[in-house]
């Protein structure tokens, strides 16, 4: 068998001669330049590994100039993007490490794997690191979840994550789901992981000292996920079913003695480097461990741990087998790491060494089956300046009025955005999803951000993802710019700090230009309210050819936001806490339409342009709401987003089981006042002793305000300019919200 | 007093079990699944998580663990043992409790707080509770629909043996007599699938939990002729 497998390998002449390299995606150009690192023709395995190497997934080729837009240092970053995750001071010698990642082509395929082996590596991504993982987040987007084949993979996305989240023990404390038609059949599946470490346990992917040996621990190698990375990199279509054996199989309780195995090697001080096989398996993570200690590195194929028989080495190399990790120590303390992983029951195996030579070199069967340059691997690959066109909706879409007839029905428009499944309570979704586990779950799901305290400390971090892919489809850079400004809006009205943040791009396929426009604007946007929120990127991941039949996906970069709680007492939530509270609003609101939650629910549309965003107003707004938390001055904060004033104040009465009454003085249209989606907004509310410095606190700062209410009774009543606007019973506000995502998925 | 926290492959409440029992100020260590001594350890806690990953059946593989058959040695001579969620489920492999843990009705895992009523007040592990009391203790599981037959349950009724139910209305995954948690008939081995290691503190959303441990403590003390004063 082994043989025949072999055998039926195309030697380098037919690779060359029959353009076998096409199917591995790589173009003539490309093959040409390799061929000449190589000093001659790449045999089948060679080629392999460097189709994945030089994928859009492991090398960034279209997108490596995008991301030198990004602003990726600060005072309190310790590691931007290059390692496995970036990483963040927090004072007292401990530091904040997290990313995200996109398993989108997989879950698309294989649903419930797909999401798990999602989860799975972001995890390895943190705790390679050395990093104890706190947490786990995702973001996740689906198409209309009426259609049969979105429920399923719906249901199984949230059963996959809940399934490696929970079995692995850390909690999956936030997220958000959004529903479009824009992403029926190209599923966002983006987890994210958070981890604690002290700055003294660091550690990188680095293959240090020629002649140290190289140890793979983990399950045995399979033929699972071969070319996952090059899967990842292509367009999504009916032949997609059948690269079904491209999704690799996740098996948390193995992952979580790897966990364990591996921070207890890193505390013991011995471990010289250290990655996970994520993406392209142990391709990728033997050459970049090489490439970043400007080594060599031998690969002994014999010694890999094989679940299956007579695997070939282009199968080994390219296998995307989970839950594995490579690492190097001097050959001293290879006894004291074997003892380690034999306690905890994990495969340890001697399978390369680390070398003088500047290449990777396979062997196989006592023959030498690859020599490759590991920089022309890791360094070389081509990088592509897209041709980026402006798409024709764009400009028609400016000279569009989105003011739309007034709504009158107003509390029946409430109502029908509340029942909407993007708005709707996602408690169906979190509540299969162990968010307690580890007992340091301050601030649950369901706010505006999860806090998680840190042990021993007063301290605790609060983490959000967000993005609205609708606001960056009608324009790229202020969507993008907002994607930003509303994680940070989270974090602060969560009583933090904003530290840093780690963002996932998903977008279309990058070679039309229209599509690559996107890319380039949404970048800008997010580059620059990056840079006046002062939250560096730290880390992130690209995932293009997010495309069905219908076309690219709306452009989606979701940013992963992590802020430092500076003490326990600043914990601030949503929801409502007493009757008699004042309620505050802060910011401007604007007949601002397009993008909108109620544009989508009424009009079935998304045109025109999103909210707009002035960086400067969001900046002094963010700032004057850390103060007055700071300060003790207010009792619930909760960022305004889809749906408006009249959602925000819905959402803060039912999770504090509260009614209110609200009287809004405006010179806009009551529809406008309530449903308007206009940025750098913010609802406070304050124990009533507490208003008057409150409000004097934030006209100081500069920011607008109103009392717009009271905390009162058991219904939400809003008034516009006296007249009434909403009037309903919290109870049946809570009811229409509550059941709508469960009663689509009966 | 002193309590061992056993860890299993895979046991992934065994920290929070542990710091629950720092949180009243006892003495407390990690017990490797491998152990063949439990002789040094007043109480036992089994923790939640996955053992062995759940594979094949939840508590199924654990059971057969070597520290195991230390856990029945306690057991027989009147040790305290705690099993919560998962550890509940081992418990009933082990034979050590009735019943058996079948998956949620829904089929799916559950997560969030739970009302239970202190049916039985007068154990080593409530004693701290009023009986009748509704107290606030979350559960996340997905098999924690607990089943017996009528013979076994008519036995679990006449002896006192419930020990928490799910307030009536609000059972979560089916369980039998709103089950959520058990004695063996002479008491000294409890299984639950709420988690009261979860509800130690205001800050994780309740602090019912707390009075569990301290009820092991007072049952402990007093057994041992120094009852806890205030």
């Amino acid at each position: 068998m082994a043989q025949q497998l072999t055998a039926k390998e195309p030697t380098a002449e037919q690779i060359a001669d029959q353009k076998i390299y096409q199917q591995f995606g790589v173009t003539d150009h490309e093959y040409d330049l390799i061929c000449g690192f190589m000093g001659r023709k790449p045999n089948y395995t060679e080629i392999g590994v460097f189709s994945v190497m030089w994928s859009e997934h492991c090398s960034y080729k279209n997108s490596k100039k995008i991301l030198k837009k990004f602003p990726i240092t600060g005072p309190k970053v310790l590691m931007g993007p290059g390692e496995g995750a970036g990483i963040v001071d927090i004072g007292d010698n401990q530091a904040v490490v997290f990313k995200i990642e996109s398993h989108n082509h997989p879950s698309a395929v294989e649903p419930y794997q797909g999401a798990a082996t999602g989860v799975g590596g972001i995890i390895r991504d943190i705790f390679s690191m050395g990093a104890r993982p706190v947490a786990l987040l995702n973001s996740l987007r689906f198409g209309n979840l009426e259609n049969a084949r979105v429920k399923y993979l719906f249901e199984n996305v949230v059963s996959g994550i809940a399934g490696y989240g929970n079995c692995i023990g850390i909690p999956t404390v936030a997220g958000e789901v959004m529903f479009d038609e824009s992403y029926e059949g190209n599923p966002l599946v983006n987890a994210m992981c958070v981890g604690l470490i002290d700055h003294d346990k660091i550690q990188r992917g680095v293959a240090k000292g020629v002649g140290n040996p190289v140890f793979y621990v983990g399950p045995a190698t399979g033929r699972d996920g071969i070319h996952g990375a090059t899967f990842a990199s292509v367009e999504l279509s009916e032949e997609s079913e059948e690269k079904r054996t491209a999704v690799q199989v996740g098996d948390p309780f193995m992952e979580k003695l790897v966990m364990e195995a591996t921070l207890e090697l890193i505390n013991s001080g011995i471990v010289l480097g250290i990655q996970d096989m994520g993406a392209a398996g142990l391709t990728c993570s033997s050459a970049e461990m090489a490439s970043k200690a400007g080594n060599g590195l031998e690969l002994y194929l014999d010694e890999v741990p094989q679940r299956e028989e007579g695997m070939t080495p282009y199968e080994m190399m390219l296998s995307e087998s989970q839950e594995r990790m490579l690492f190097v120590v001097t050959p001293e303390n290879e006894a004291q790491a074997r003892e380690i992983f034999d306690r905890w029951g994990v495969i340890c195996a001697k399978v390369g060494k680390v070398t003088d030579d500047g290449r990777l070199r396979l062997f196989h069967k006592g023959e030498e089956v690859g020599n490759m340059p590991v920089t022309a691997l890791v360094d070389e690959c081509p990088v592509y300046d897209k041709p980026s066109s402006e798409p024709a909706y764009f400009g028609e879409n400016g000279a569009l009025d989105t003011s739309y007839e007034e709504v009158t029905d107003l509390t029946g428009a409430l109502k029908q955005i509340l029942a909407s499944p993007t708005v709707a309570s996602k408690e169906w979704v979190y509540n299969q999803y162990d968010y307690m586990v580890r007992t340091s779950t301050a601030v649950q799901p369901g706010s505006d951000a999860a806090v998680v305290t840190i042990d021993g400390t007063r301290k605790a971090l609060a983490m959000t993802t967000d993005c609205n892919g609708r606001y960056v489809y009608l324009d790229p850079e202020v969507g993008g710019a907002i994607a930003v400004a509303e994680a940070a809006r989270n974090i602060v009205c969560s009583g933090a700090e904003p530290l840093a943040i780690t963002d996932n791009l998903n977008f279309g396929n990058p070679e039309k230009p229209e599509v690559f426009w996107q890319l380039e604007k949404a970048a800008d946007g997010m580059s620059e309210a990056c840079r006046v929120l002062e939250t560096p990127v730290i880390g992130g991941n690209v995932s293009l050819y997010n495309e069905n039949a219908k076309g690219a996906i709306y452009p989606t970069p979701v940013i992963g936001m992590v802020g430092l709680v500076h003490d326990i007492d600043h914990i601030t939530t949503q929801k409502f806490k007493s009757e008699g509270d004042v309620i505050i609003l802060l910011g401007e609101t604007k007949h601002e339409f397009g993008g909108s939650e109620l544009q989508h629910v009424l009009i079935g549309k998304n045109e025109g342009r999103p909210p707009a965003l002035d960086l400067a107003v969001e900046k002094k707004l963010l700032s004057a709401v850390r103060g007055a938390i700071t300060q003790g001055l207010v009792a619930s904060a909760h960022d305004l987003s889809e749906g408006g004033l009249a959602a925000a104040l819905a959402e803060s009465c039912i999770s504090g089981r509260l009614g209110a009454d609200v009287n809004v003085a405006t010179s806009l249209r009551a529809d406008a006042a309530l449903f308007s989606e206009s940025q750098s907004r913010i609802l406070l509310s304050a124990k009533p002793e507490n208003a008057a410095a409150l409000t004097a606190y934030l006209t100081e700062q500069g920011v607008t305000n109103a009392e717009i209410g009271v905390v009162r009774g058991d219904a939400l009543t809003i008034n516009i300019n006296g007249r009434p606007g909403i009037a309903a019973p919290v109870e049946q506000l809570e009811q229409v919200w509550k059941d709508a995502i469960p009663c689509l998925m009966k | 007093m002193k309590f061992a926290v056993l860890v299993f492959p895979g046991s992934n409440c065994d920290i929070d079990c542990y710091k629950a029992v720092e949180e009243i100020g006892e003495q407390v260590d990690y017990v490797w699944h491998t152990a063949t001594d439990l002789s040094a350890y007043d109480a036992i806690l089994v923790p939640g998580g996955f053992s062995y990953g759940d594979y094949l059946r939840c508590g199924a593989i654990a059971r057969f663990a070597p520290v195991m058959n230390e856990v029945k040695k306690a057991a027989e001579q009147g040790k305290y043992i705690l099993g919560i969620c998962n550890g509940f489920q081992i418990l009933t492999e082990a034979g050590l409790l009735p019943g058996a843990l079948l998956r949620n009705k829904d089929l799916k895992f559950r997560c969030h707080s739970t009302l239970l009523q202190v049916a039985n007040n007068k154990t080593a592990f409530t004693n701290q509770y009023s009986e009748g009391e509704i107290i606030d203790i979350p559960i996340a599981h997905g098999e924690g629909n607990y089943y017996c037959d009528d013979e076994t349950l008519a036995k679990l009724q006449a002896n006192n043996q419930i020990v928490f139910r799910y307030k009536a209305g609000a059972n979560p995954n089916g369980s039998v007599d709103d089950i959520a948690g058990v004695s063996n008939e002479r008491g000294n081995v409890v299984g639950m699938m709420p988690h009261p290691e979860r509800a130690i503190s205001q800050i994780l959303g309740s602090e019912d939990g707390k009075r569990m441990f301290t009820s092991i403590l007072n049952a402990w003390r007093e057994q041992h002729g120094a009852a806890v004063n205030g």
